[in-house]
């Protein structure tokens, strides 16, 4: 399956449209910072890491918010905090 | 009785156009109340009444434009009775109606149960006054819709793409075919990538072409340009400016808010804006002199900090709500505050009592922007504080040398009220109070 289609990247979208609800419906490059494409800044990046923790429950560190700068990093860390506590 | 009048949510605003009532007649309001939504140059914004009573009577329909002053509704005061006229005002003809806003082809007001909306979440109010939606069925992003309103594009004759959805590609696609069509010449390459602006609140951009990136919706970014032009002209042609800078030490705070944030659940982690909000409000509660309005009767010195936030827009432009009472709250309260004024700067509306309430304002630039600004005071504030991005440095501390994290913090000053002095005293009361983060 597409990663970028999973249940953990829904997640991911789910957390960034609700901090930043003027992105929906626009194109969103899996592979981007959101700093790049969105002129994100890093209050809309911390609204959006307490989002996902909202949205997720998994406790995120400090030292990974570089691992959720993309659509593709973010989801790949949350399949890997998911299978972790497995 | 009383009138509830447009008030100026600016140095420059004229006018604004009614596009919410919030409160219907009939309704009970408290005191800061938002009873209307106005399109204004800054977007939306919500205007707040200072009265304690009974919505009486609504004078303005939705999509009216009315000037700074002009009468928007009657609020009857607490322990005032029923005004006896009620119904036959209502149902008057224009003669004994209300007198209209005195704006060239205003409507005149028509009943008022005609007028009012039923009540809609903030995103709705802008979808209201738009022409309908694409084609059935498709959905179009409030970025799009407003870059397309913008450009005038005839709704119904977009196509959305394979998900169904119209977004800004899609808008820009329409607009080079219908240049192409007009210039004949074939559509441009794909958009430009929209600049990056990576902070919570900036200085004023440098000068973009206009970003394919939208801000909230129902801002116009063309309009808000014009708005802080004005405001930073008038400030430049009125206000004798002085420039006061240094650089501190931000090592102990910042190693103060790690640590503290390590312990904390990611929800009431801190940023560094929070303390450094904080601080700013307490140096300029110490030095009063750049804390107040210069108006009629000269300087005015407050007695609260409201500071204001400048706020960075997705695309450009730029919005300074105040926090309130900055100085008197808990940074974990500064934090929620800040958290508060971003999330309507990006996707809700600001009131009208924080765009007006600022008594002096903070810019702060951010990472991976610059390391100083000299920032141009909002009128009729009289100093503002800007802050460089935070970047480590070789620091001579007691005979010995460190890499330290380091900002530049300038104050913009007004030469009417203050000197250099007083920034001076400014900064250093920053920098104390920046050594003792725990203290804050």
């Amino acid at each position: 399956m597409n990663d970028n289609d999973s249940d953990f990247a829904r997640q991911v979208r789910t957390a960034l449209y609700a901090i930043a609800p003027d992105l929906q419906g626009e194109p969103l490059d899996p592979n981007r910072r959101y700093r790049d494409q969105f002129e994100f800044d890093s209050m809309d990046f911390l609204r959006y890491v307490v989002e996902l923790h909202r949205l997720t429950g998994v406790d995120i560190q400090e030292s990974d918010y570089s691992q959720l700068e993309t659509l593709a990093a973010a989801t790949a860390y949350l399949r890997g905090r998911a299978a972790g506590q497995e | 009785m009383s009138e509830f009048r447009m008030p100026s949510l600016g140095a420059d605003m004229e006018a604004g156009t009614l596009v919410e009532w919030m409160k219907q007649p009939g309704d009970r309001l408290q005191r800061g109340d938002a009873i209307a939504a106005v399109e204004t140059q800054k977007g939306a914004i919500e205007i707040q009444t200072y009265e304690a009573g009974v919505l009486e009577r609504i004078l303005v329909g939705i999509g009216e434009r009315v000037p700074v002053g002009a009468a928007l509704a009657i609020i009857r005061g607490e322990g005032e009775g029923e005004a006896v006229l009620e119904p036959v005002a209502l149902a008057s003809p224009p003669a004994a109606a209300p007198v209209a806003p005195p704006i060239e082809a205003a409507p005149l007001p028509r009943p008022v149960t005609a007028e009012i909306a039923p009540a809609q979440p903030p995103m709705a109010a802008i979808a209201k006054v738009a022409p309908p939606a694409p084609s059935p069925g498709a959905r179009i992003s409030p970025a799009a819709l407003r870059r397309a309103q913008e450009l005038g594009l005839d709704l119904s004759a977009l196509h959305p793409a394979v998900d169904g959805v119209v977004g800004l590609r899609e808008v820009e696609a329409a607009r080079a075919s219908s240049i192409a069509i007009v210039a004949g010449v074939p559509p441009p390459a794909a958009k430009k990538p929209a600049p990056a602006v990576p902070e919570p609140f900036a200085a004023p951009p440098p000068p973009l072409q206009p970003s394919p990136i939208a801000a909230r919706p129902g801002l116009d970014l063309d309009e808000m340009r014009k708005a802080i032009a004005a405001a930073m002209a008038r400030s430049w042609r009125e206000i004798p400016h002085y420039f006061v800078s240094s650089t501190l030490d931000l090592t102990p705070m910042l190693a103060w808010l790690e640590r503290n944030n390590a312990q904390r659940p990611v929800p009431d982690r801190l940023h560094y804006a929070a303390p450094l909000i904080k601080a700013v409000a307490l140096a300029l509660k110490a030095v009063p002199v750049l804390n107040g309005h210069h108006g009629e009767h000269g300087f005015e010195p407050a007695t609260s900090v409201h500071l204001g936030i400048a706020v960075a827009m997705r695309g450009g432009g730029l919005i300074a709500p105040a926090i309130l009472d900055a100085d008197t709250l808990a940074l974990a309260d500064v934090m929620a505050a800040l958290n508060d004024l971003i999330a309507r700067v990006r996707g809700g509306r600001l009131r009208s009592g924080e765009m007006t309430a600022s008594t002096a304002t903070l810019t702060n630039l951010g990472e991976g922007t610059a390391d100083a600004v000299q920032p141009v005071i909002y009128p009729p504030q009289v100093a503002i504080i800007g802050c460089g991005q935070v970047i480590e440095r070789a620091w001579a501390h007691d005979g010995a040398l460190s890499a330290r994290r380091t900002m530049t913090v300038s104050v913009g000053g007004d030469h009417r009220v203050s000197d250099g002095r007083s920034a001076a005293k400014f900064l250093a009361r920053l920098d104390e109070l920046l050594q003792h983060p725990e203290r804050l």
